[in-house]
């Protein structure tokens, strides 16, 4: 069946039966069809190589659902591709459920189930099982996506906080804060001159490249999103129990995020990326490592910005332009725009 | 920062270490300056003789428990959607927040600017809509201009609660306070783009200190306090202007114009200092029916302060943030006991944020 233009979800969607079926068919099938999807099973069956499993999930409620660079479907699979890759592992397979609000336009499902497919192409993971469900309108804002993935760790890979040492190196992806400050900026209404757009993207080819290039000398990865550079850190150094030492000067921003940022008295520090990869990295790897980044256009911006330390076990460091030291911490709360 | 300007940031620290031949404390009085100074470090590579005080300058942290318990009743009632700075709403008053009465389902919505809430009002035509007017003589012109747009629809469903206050009437009761040893200001560079400077010629003329208005880099405040050291030397103590890029002698007439328009100077109560004639700002008698202590009058019991909360000595520049019993055990940014842990601008905030490494090991 061809759903006309403005056609709506409705609660029938959600029912199990014909409507859903349809609705399976046409546009969840229709955008990310596969021979394990298409079975239609109760689950996906799954022929996995040898190596461990890494498993891992993330709900994504984003607001506004479409944002520049990209959308909620985007950034469900980015999240858990991600979150995967971070991890060492190369990811293979993707669940997607849906929590949709009655009234959504069946075109914006489209446009959504059209992104999850691209990044799912875009990182070589397929979308192998997958549940709808549909509630009243006001009980969901418009589209809630849950995504769970698996992928697989290669024997002897072994990456961990646990692994850094004094004198190894800290390597950002490129910029910091991009998608946090688009979404507050859309959020808001703000509109700026040069607008920026979010980061969100599978970052599975970059930590493909650092581990490649790093070999064992690679110790540990994040993905810096919610709490941003900042937190991450924090929770590596925390984890790690050492200390981190960062050079104000060397990590990277667009110019339109600082601006904006304090025009919103708000720190890009702790904006939350999408796209983006920390790696600690041996120092006697650290070269071959940036170069390996820089080679993909998604790693074009890698910077070293500073490095693991004996002392201040558990803290973060930031040495300021001025040659100063001072302490950045974790975000505490939502980030909340300044009075003047 | 750009190589020419940090170059020229080290000749400043250094002709500082050069040049101070006393002792000088000087305080900032604005919020944005404690950030920039904590941020960049400036304290750490200050000469010894060199102290920097953080004031009264964040609007936020010197809101008094009784104003703040005043809007939780407020919100608390039927039909009234309060619109505010995103910085009140973690602000504690004696018994909550915003932050605690929007989850018990208070309608407390975050603008970024008067004109928000002015939209608010359109769009919401059945309830109350009140804006929460916070700050100094920088944000308090905006407020003014929202009511003469208001004024102008019509609305009947605005109104302003106002927490304006006053810089130049503190700057006062510092300078009168025998405990208060401050040296010279560092001038709030937007008050003072609005206010000009001859609203601060007092501090020079009666109490012979000098201040500088500032700007926000790290240059500028640097710059400040080097005007300051020569000030001391020379022996011509003075209000000078470091940042002429953006204030002018004579302030911004248009400004203070829309401020006497809609305001009138009033008591006001400053948390931990207490009550300052003429420090506040209030809607002239004309605009009551935009006024929402007027509007919805209501009794507040004076609350129980604090114990061991040191937010009134803090702000005067008495105690260093580390001094307070409770600074970074029960007083936190997660968990804050007073608005200066609260707001980003808060001394204390911005001495746990940047600055605990001095501060000792405990963290």
């Amino acid at each position: 069946m061809k759903y006309a233009e403005d056609d709506l979800i409705i609660l029938g969607h959600g029912s199990g039966g014909t409507l859903t079926n349809q609705l399976i068919k046409d546009v969840f099938q229709q955008a990310y069809g596969n021979p394990v999807l298409d079975e239609l099973l109760d689950a996906a069956v799954l022929e996995v190589g040898e190596g461990r499993i890494a498993f891992s999930t993330d709900s994504f409620v984003v607001d506004p659902i479409f944002f520049p660079g990209g959308d909620i479907g985007t950034l469900a699979v980015s999240g858990t591709v991600n979150d995967l890759a971070v991890s060492g592992a190369k990811p293979l397979y993707l669940s997607a459920g849906f929590i949709i609000e009655e009234g959504l336009p069946i075109r914006d499902l489209r446009r959504i189930v059209q992104s999850i497919q691209d990044t799912a192409q875009a990182a070589g993971v397929q979308v192998v099982t997958g549940d709808t469900k549909v509630v009243d309108r006001g009980s969901a804002d418009k589209i809630f996506i849950n995504t769970a993935g698996i992928g697989l760790i290669p024997a002897g890979r072994h990456l961990s906080p646990r692994l850094m040492e004094p004198g190894d190196v800290v390597l950002v992806s490129g910029t910091m804060g991009d998608h946090g400050l688009t979404i507050l900026a859309q959020r808001e209404g703000l509109a700026f001159s040069t607008p920026v757009e979010s980061d969100c993207a599978p970052v599975n080819r970059i930590t493909k490249a650092v581990m490649e290039a790093g070999g064992d000398g690679v110790r540990c990865m994040r993905d810096p999103t919610r709490g941003g550079l900042a937190t991450t850190l924090n929770e590596l150094a925390m984890q790690s129990e050492r200390g981190v030492l960062l050079s104000e000067e060397e990590i990277p921003f667009l110019r339109e995020v600082v601006g904006a940022c304090e025009m919103l008295g708000l720190d890009p520090l702790y904006l939350a990326n999408e796209g983006k990869v920390i790696a600690v990295v041996a120092p006697q790897v650290a070269d071959q490592v940036l170069e390996a980044m820089r080679a993909l256009p998604e790693g074009r911006g890698a910077v070293r910005i500073g490095e693991v330390i004996a002392e201040e076990e558990g803290l973060v460091l930031l040495e300021t332009e001025l040659g100063a030291t001072r302490i950045l911490g974790m975000l505490e709360g939502e980030p909340l725009p300044r009075i003047c | 920062m750009k190589p020419s300007n940090k170059k020229y940031a080290r000749y400043l620290l250094e002709q500082l270490h050069q040049e101070i031949d006393r002792p000088l404390t000087v305080m900032e009085v604005c919020g944005t300056h404690t950030v920039a100074i904590a941020k960049s470090g400036i304290r750490e590579l200050l000469p010894e003789k060199m102290q920097l005080l953080s004031g009264p300058g964040c609007p936020v942290c010197v809101t008094d428990d009784c104003d703040l318990d005043y809007v939780m009743a407020l919100v608390r009632q039927e039909g009234i959607i309060l619109a505010t700075f995103g910085d009140m709403m973690r602000v504690p008053g004696t018994k909550s927040s915003l932050l605690q009465e929007k989850s018990k389902g208070a309608d407390v919505r975050v603008v970024y600017s008067p004109a928000d809430a002015l939209q608010l009002a359109v769009e919401n035509k059945g309830s109350q809509v009140v804006f929460l007017g916070i700050g100094f003589e920088t944000t308090t012109p905006v407020v003014a201009a929202a009511l003469e747009q208001a004024i102008q629809m019509g609305l009947k469903n605005f109104s302003v609660f106002s927490l304006h206050k006053l810089v130049p009437p503190i700057m006062r009761v510092l300078l009168d306070d025998p405990q208060v040893k401050i040296d010279a200001f560092l001038n709030p560079g937007h008050v003072c783009a609005i206010l000009g400077t001859e609203p601060f010629q007092f501090i020079a003329r009666e109490y012979g200190k000098p201040c500088v208005v500032a700007g926000f880099e790290t240059t500028d405040i640097l710059e400040a306090l080097l005007l300051i050291v020569r000030q001391y030397r020379e022996q011509c103590l003075a209000v000078d202007i470091q940042y002429k890029r953006v204030v002018r002698p004579e302030g911004n007439p248009v400004a203070v114009g829309f401020i006497e328009k809609y305001f009138s100077p009033m008591t006001a109560r400053w948390r931990g200092i207490g009550e300052v004639p003429g420090s506040g700002l209030e809607l002239r008698e004309e605009f009551a029916q935009y006024d929402a202590r007027r509007r919805f009058p209501i009794t507040v019991e004076p609350g129980q302060s604090r114990k061991g909360c040191a937010c009134g000595e803090v702000l005067k520049g008495i105690k260093l943030p580390y001094d307070c019993p409770l600074f970074g055990k029960a007083c936190t940014p997660a968990k804050p006991v007073g608005p200066c842990m609260v707001s980003t601008e808060g001394s204390c905030a911005a001495y746990f944020r940047y600055g605990r490494k001095k501060a000792g090991a405990n963290h």
